[in-house]
């Protein structure tokens, strides 16, 4: 066994040796397969951890929502359809929302306005996200106004800034007291914008859905479980489309390591003659091509993995932000939590790596059954 | 003891532009001792070295080593006994540039998986021996003539072979350098090696060392051999 390992370890000095010869080729090769598996790793590593991170949120939001329709479209749902819901067999509680969107010409953005279900801030206050007091250049203590739906200026004093560790979900928030919400959207009290309803056994959310869809025919009934499987084929898409994009470039990165790999100079072949004719077998030689190629591409696997985390989790993947994230004026700034899959890890490395030791080693062998005499002409 | 019996060896068999290089050989060499084949180019010298090497299979004939038939081995067995028997120095000596001196004597002991330490040491008292221990880490393509020479001695000599061959080893020598080699020669001759050597330089065919001389001409022994 210990010969079995002098003989690996003399034939990886030999290949980093070999590798070192051959400076400018394999620097160029490195330099190109890393900055594939760089681009590869930052999609996968980038939209993976987005799922994962609203995985994590969708755990903490209602297992399920009830809202109101009129002709097909969502209306405010009135406090009479909360006691029918209160009433079903199941429901462990039901509370009614009061949220929306209201566009800030100043910044030309969306944010989302909410009241609080509990700790709200007191009338004339508001609790913003730190998206919007970066649109608005805000600080704890400045005014914002908003015109309400009939003309009439709305001031809020900010009273708090919402830390940007939650800036996933929190970035263009503003949260009001209810009095002001209704003040600013013309909405009269007993009416919500939905209903949250939760459950008291969770394998049972389907039947209390069905039963309170049968109660309440004029509602539309959403459950957690449906969003979240929105929310993974949203980024499965958009992760699709980045990769089938960059599908190109992978492709004319192979036939580069193709041509690089196979194309044997007339000194490789000389020095393939040399060592077969000082004893070396097939298998040695191809043994040492393998080497050589897996040297270059497990350094480029790790160069550009390492990069590509790098880009993701510390510097905010600023290549891929605009195509991943979504389509909005708020974007929020937040650093994503390191998350990694080993199997996305092991797909990544098995198409990178092993096609280049493949490419490698095919020409090689060819090469390596020359009988070797040819160097004694 | 080499034996080989009516060895024959054509290139391009079959082919329009078919040559026999060796057109039956018959030949007895004892093990020890220094021998030189001797004919003009293309009298089927490096041929026969080839396969007396193991380097090439005859196209018909025997070649036995010890008693052994190696003609028809397939090339794994070849390669062993290639290694564990001969070494080789090479006309243009054959060393792989980029790479030291040291590490070049190195390369035929790769494979066998022996501990690397020892072989570095092993190394490098071979290349005391040549004279060459301040070139150990010079690249090889920095190397004179000589000084490659003894290099591929050394790297001939890495895995302690029974017989060194050496194709025209003054070919690229100047007479001062041609006698070092000779020198040489003659003291692996006093290590009970055998060395087998092609040459048509008149100065390694009548020097001392050397004990047998073995004509050849268009592919046959020439006088009896």
């Amino acid at each position: 066994m210990s010969g079995w390992f002098s003989r690996q370890r003399s034939l990886l000095d030999f290949a980093v040796s070999s590798l070192a010869r051959r400076k400018g080729k394999t620097l160029g090769l490195l330099a190109v397969y890393g900055l594939i598996v760089f681009v590869l790793a930052s999609a996968m590593l980038f939209s993976h951890a987005l799922r994962h991170e609203a995985k994590q949120v969708l755990a903490g939001t209602p297992e399920v929502l009830v809202q109101r329709l009129i002709a097909g479209r969502h209306d405010l749902i009135p406090d009479t359809h909360l006691a029918a819901i209160r009433a079903i067999r199941g429901v462990k509680s039901a509370q009614g929302r009061l949220w929306g969107y209201l566009f800030d010409p100043a910044a030309a953005a969306n944010y989302t306005l909410m009241v609080p279900p509990a700790d709200a801030p007191a009338a004339g206050q508001a609790v913003i996200g730190a998206g919007v007091a970066a649109v608005r250049d805000a600080a704890i203590g400045d005014v914002m106004s908003f015109r309400a739906h009939d003309g009439a200026l709305v001031s809020f004093t900010i009273q708090a800034i919402i830390e940007p560790e939650s800036a996933l979900v929190s970035a263009d928030l503003f949260l009001v007291a209810e009095a002001d919400y209704r003040r600013l959207f013309g909405i009269p009290d007993g009416r919500f914008t939905d209903i949250v309803v939760t459950v008291r056994n969770p394998r049972e959310v389907r039947t209390v859905a069905e039963k309170i869809d049968a109660a309440l025919p004029d509602t539309r009934i959403i459950l957690r479980d449906e969003i979240r499987r929105t929310y993974e084929s949203v980024f499965d898409w958009r992760e699709g489309m980045v990769l089938l994009l960059l599908s190109g470039a992978v492709l004319a990165f192979f036939i580069f390591a193709w041509e690089k790999a196979s194309g044997l100079s007339a000194e490789e072949r000389r020095e393939i003659g040399i060592l077969k004719a000082v004893g070396w077998e097939t298998a040695d030689v191809i043994a040492l091509k393998s080497l050589e190629g897996l040297v270059v591409s497990l350094a480029a696997f790790l160069l550009g993995y390492l990069l590509a985390w790098l880009h993701v989790f510390q510097w905010g993947a600023p290549l891929f932000e605009p195509v991943l994230k979504g389509w909005s004026v708020l974007y929020p700034d937040f650093r994503l939590t390191p998350h990694v899959d080993e199997l996305q890890v092991a797909t990544l490395f098995f198409f990178t790596v092993f096609p280049y030791t493949l490419a490698n080693v095919v020409p090689i062998w060819r090469a390596a059954t020359v009988d070797p005499d040819q160097v004694m002409r | 003891m080499i034996r080989l019996s009516q060895v024959k060896k054509a290139f391009n068999q079959g082919r329009h532009n078919e040559f026999w290089a060796l057109r039956g050989v018959d030949l007895h060499l004892e093990l020890g001792g220094v021998t030189v084949f001797r004919g003009p180019s293309g009298s089927g010298k490096t041929t026969l070295l080839t396969m007396v090497g193991c380097l090439a299979r005859p196209s018909s004939g025997r070649i036995s080593l010890g008693g052994r038939d190696i003609s028809a081995l397939p090339e794994r067995f070849l390669t062993d006994i290639r290694r564990s028997t001969f070494g080789f120095v090479f006309q243009s000596f054959n060393l792989l540039k980029g790479i030291t001196a040291l590490e070049n004597v190195m390369i035929p002991a790769y494979p066998l998986g022996g501990d690397h330490g020892a072989l570095k040491r092993r190394a490098l008292a071979l290349l005391e021996r040549l004279e060459m221990a301040d070139k150990a880490q010079s690249l090889a393509e920095w190397l004179s003539g000589g000084e490659a020479q003894r290099v591929a001695i050394a790297r001939a000599l890495i895995n302690d072979p029974q017989v060194v061959i050496a194709d025209e080893p003054t070919a690229n020598l100047d007479s001062e350098r041609s006698a070092q080699f000779l020198d040489i020669v003659a003291g692996l001759k006093r290590d009970g090696k055998t060395v087998l050597m092609t040459s048509h330089d008149p100065l390694v065919a009548e020097a001392p060392v050397v004990d047998r001389v073995v004509g050849l001409r268009d592919g046959l022994i020439d006088g009896g051999g």
